[in-house]
């Protein structure tokens, strides 16, 4: 798979979803499904994310992100690397590269330009230190070799202090991977988040309220919403007392 | 450039399109008044899925909702822009502070508030007379309570009736029922003798008549409801305003650079600068309604200088941008051990806290003046960017490690998540006449117009207000039978006071007064200069309270929407 390719199918699906083409020729819309759009000078071009509310200035902002390319193809192999050991799968939960994670990162860097410096950085000190131990850059050592290298830097506090590079770049990915894995749909389901839709919230569980030896008050209880009258329109007396509680 | 003139003339021109200029577009519109609202963003109608931010998953937004320059709250956030606007800087003096959160949309920032919806009661309008310090409203609780009474019906809110002196019942809706944290805080609370009621928030839990549908419970507020079932200007004032008949024309991305005046100083209409076209306009109007917001109210009166207003529009008394004042705040958070480990279902609520605590100390003598209400967070929410950042960092507390990687991670994101609550104080600073801000006469912005320079300091009050805060949270918090988090900030930190400008309370830069000499509009937020303006944002306010502005906002504009009505049919206008 060549860069441009291996970025290609990073984008397509991933951070794009789905990308959106506005009144076009169907050329570009067939290119804009391949999620690159062709360009004269065959530079990818970006085409416009899926609606997400944006003002104009802020679809402005993404195309001209999506229209960059900062880490480079050994770089996201070796953040799908660590990907795999920060958050790998279990049992049926996807792990952090089935949730496209490298992708968002690539997002990210070039989204918020203060990490790029610390990233690439840290991914080359990641390289500099296997290269000393093991004359191998870290995705070419053996799954055992990388852990046994992440057990140094990922455990803050019991770093040895020429290590501490190491261990603030392996702080800042986990950060990173976590944050990306837990935000998709999959990450959602997995922490098994159950709001963000519609509902009718009618108080804590009672066996939760047992568990935690709590109670409602009964002024209190008697005081709140019947849910079953939520569609009705309130009416009042003039002091204001609630008629249809 | 040559000024394009309008065509006709309009009764009433409206700038901004937030709570009080919203209020004022409903009830002039409805008294037949020919009425221009000019408002210097875009147009936004949550239910309309171009703009609609409400139940987005996370990974709708590329950033997973975090915040940027073009929205200060997240992406997710109903307010465009926040603390920094691209080519609209504003300036501070050498050594103040100020923060100045601006949303430039229809609507303003009531499309992203907390909804927090409180009356003043009859010792906020009259401070003075009990402690000394400030000024007195020239009008009392009574004035304002029939519109707080009419607000109440035609916006909603819920809470309850507790009959605490300074904290007036209202025509509430029923509040929802509190969430898990939210008991934990109640018990605590009142074990450290503070009390707790339901909160008071502009949300409808019962529906209050057909155009708007009640909560579903999305907890999600911020990000402007679809259903209208919370309060926002566009969706609760202007858009009925519109239904029903009135005229009603919006001139969005207008940004008003002046008011004009003619030889004798009465207001002719408003200059603005149209941001499609970047050229000048004039609209010619007979009254003229400034709510642009506290402080751009102030810039655009300052601006509006004239042989008649020679120190800008209604600043005879060099009072326009004085008395300056925002809400004090601080905050702690408690890990509870108890909630580790949590049964996970759907708690989300409505957008903010189902409790709160009122001001409870107004017959003790303390060491500062004036008070604060508490404000509760926690919960299990949606993870957007941020969500797992140092994941197991409690670890310590408990004695694990921290870090690592694998299948570990999982356990402790999911051992962890909805185990931290945390409050926070608001509450009321002393307007002093040296906070303020004025036109930074070296700086325009990106329309040519001179930007505001802030200068705000904080006093001993604050300060001391703050230490109280802090000392009280630890009593509250250790009573819950968690571990606070982070240090206790001391003196060093100002016990952890915010910045001046960061609760996004500010208000007082056109006061209010019987005396033109020592306030700026008078008790009917009328420029005591010039009888045709009128001031209906939060500019007029003498104090403000530990309440957020908004329910005054807007009672005050209906009373002076009234009072204008009336005028113009007594031929005074």
């Amino acid at each position: 798979m060549d860069r441009r390719d291996s970025l290609k199918s990073l984008l397509v699906g991933s951070v794009a979803g789905g990308l959106l083409v506005t009144g076009c020729s169907p050329e570009v819309a067939a290119a804009a499904a391949d999620g690159v759009a062709a360009t004269e000078g065959g530079t990818p071009e970006i085409t416009d994310l899926p609606g997400y509310g944006r003002t104009e200035a802020e679809k402005a902002h993404d195309r001209k992100v999506l229209a960059q390319v900062y880490l480079n193809e050994h770089e996201l192999e070796t953040i799908a690397v660590l990907c795999d050991i920060i958050l790998p799968p279990m049992g049926e939960l996807g792990g952090a590269n089935d949730a496209e994670v490298p992708a968002f990162i690539e997002f990210l860097v070039k989204d918020m330009p203060h990490y790029q410096l610390p990233m690439r950085g840290g991914l080359a000190w990641l390289d500099n230190h296997s290269n000393k131990l093991h004359n191998l850059e870290f995705k070419k050592l053996t799954v055992v070799q990388q852990k046994a290298i992440c057990d140094t830097i990922a455990f803050p506090g019991k770093t040895l202090p020429e290590l501490m590079a190491g261990e603030k770049f392996f702080t800042l990915i986990r950060n990173i991977v976590l944050s990306g894995y837990y935000t998709t749909k999959m990450g959602v389901e997995a922490l098994g988040y159950k709001g963000n839709t519609p509902n009718v919230w009618d108080g804590v569980p009672q066996d939760e309220l047992d568990k935690h030896g709590l109670a409602y008050d009964p002024d209190w209880l008697a005081q709140c919403v019947d849910q079953s009258k939520r569609t009705e329109i309130a009416q009042w007396d003039d002091e204001g007392n609630l008629l249809n509680g | 450039m040559q000024i394009i003139e309008s065509a006709k003339t309009f009764d009433v021109a409206i700038v901004g399109s937030g709570a009080g200029g919203g209020m004022a577009t409903k009830i002039l519109s409805e008294a037949g008044f020919d009425v221009a609202v000019l408002e210097a963003g875009p147009f936004f109608d949550p239910a309309q899925d171009q703009y609609r931010n409400q139940l987005r998953g996370p990974w709708e937004s590329p950033r997973r909702g975090a915040s940027s320059d073009r929205r200060s709250f997240g992406d997710f956030d109903a307010a465009y822009g926040g603390w920094n606007l691209e080519g609209e800087p504003f300036t501070k003096h050498e050594g103040t502070n100020f923060a100045w959160f601006r949303s430039r949309m229809l609507g303003g920032r009531t499309n992203h508030w907390g909804r927090i919806s409180l009356r003043f009661g009859p010792l906020d309008f009259k401070r003075k007379s009990f402690d000394g310090l400030g000024d007195n409203w020239p009008i009392g609780y009574d004035d304002v309570k029939p519109y707080y009474d009419k607000v109440d019906k035609l916006i909603g809110v819920f809470g309850t009736k507790e009959n605490i002196p300074n904290e007036p019942d209202g025509f509430f809706l029923p509040p929802p029922k509190p969430r898990l944290h939210e008991l934990y805080y109640v018990k605590a609370a009142r074990k450290a003798g503070v009390p707790v009621i339901p909160s008071r928030l502009s949300i409808l839990t019962k529906r209050i008549n057909n155009q708007r549908g009640s909560c579903f419970y999305c907890g999600q507020c911020n990000r402007a409801c679809s259903a209208y079932a919370d309060f926002s200007a566009g969706t609760c004032l202007i858009f009925p305003a519109q239904r029903n008949g009135g005229r009603v024309q919006l001139f969005t991305e207008a940004m008003v650079s002046e008011v004009t005046t003619n030889k004798e100083g009465k207001a002719t209409g408003v200059t603005y600068i149209n941001k499609a076209d970047r050229k000048a306009y004039h609209l010619k109007a007979k009254v003229v309604i400034l709510a642009a917001s506290a402080c751009s109210t102030a810039r655009i009166m300052l601006n509006s200088k004239s042989s008649v207003h020679q120190d800008g529009l209604g600043n005879s008394s060099g009072l326009v941008g004085k008395y300056l004042h925002d809400s004090t705040g601080a905050s702690r958070s408690v890990f509870i051990p108890k909630l580790m480990d949590r049964k996970i279902y759907n708690e989300d609520g409505v957008g903010g806290m189902h409790v709160y605590t009122p001001w409870w100390l107004n017959d003790k003598k303390l060491d500062f003046p004036r008070g604060y209400h508490i404000e509760v967070w926690g919960g299990m929410g949606m993870p957007s960017y941020g969500f797992g950042f140092n994941p197991n960092s409690l670890n310590k507390i408990i004695g694990e490690d921290i870090g690592g990687y694998g299948d570990s991670l999982r356990t402790d994101i999911r051992k962890y998540y909805g185990s931290v609550m945390g409050i926070s104080g608001r509450g009321e600073s002393i307007p002093q006449k040296d906070n303020y801000c004025e036109i930074d006469n070296d700086v325009v912005d990106q329309w040519g117009i001179p930007v505001l320079k802030f200068h705000y300091k904080w006093t001993k009050y604050e300060v001391l207000q703050a230490k109280h805060m802090q000392d009280t949270f630890e009593e509250i918090l250790d009573a819950t039978g968690g571990i606070l988090l982070g240090d206790k900030p001391g003196e060093d930190r100002d016990f952890g006071l915010t910045q001046p400008g960061e609760i996004i309370h500010e208000v007082g830069t056109t006061r209010m007064g019987d005396d033109p000499q020592t306030s700026v509009t008078n008790r009917h937020n009328q420029l005591h200069d010039c009888e045709n303006v009128f001031v209906m944002d939060a500019g007029p306010f003498v104090s403000q309270a530990d309440k957020n502005p908004t329910w005054t906002i807007l009672a005050l504009a209906w009373r002076a929407s009234d009072y204008l009505v009336d005028q113009v049919k007594k031929g005074n206008l």
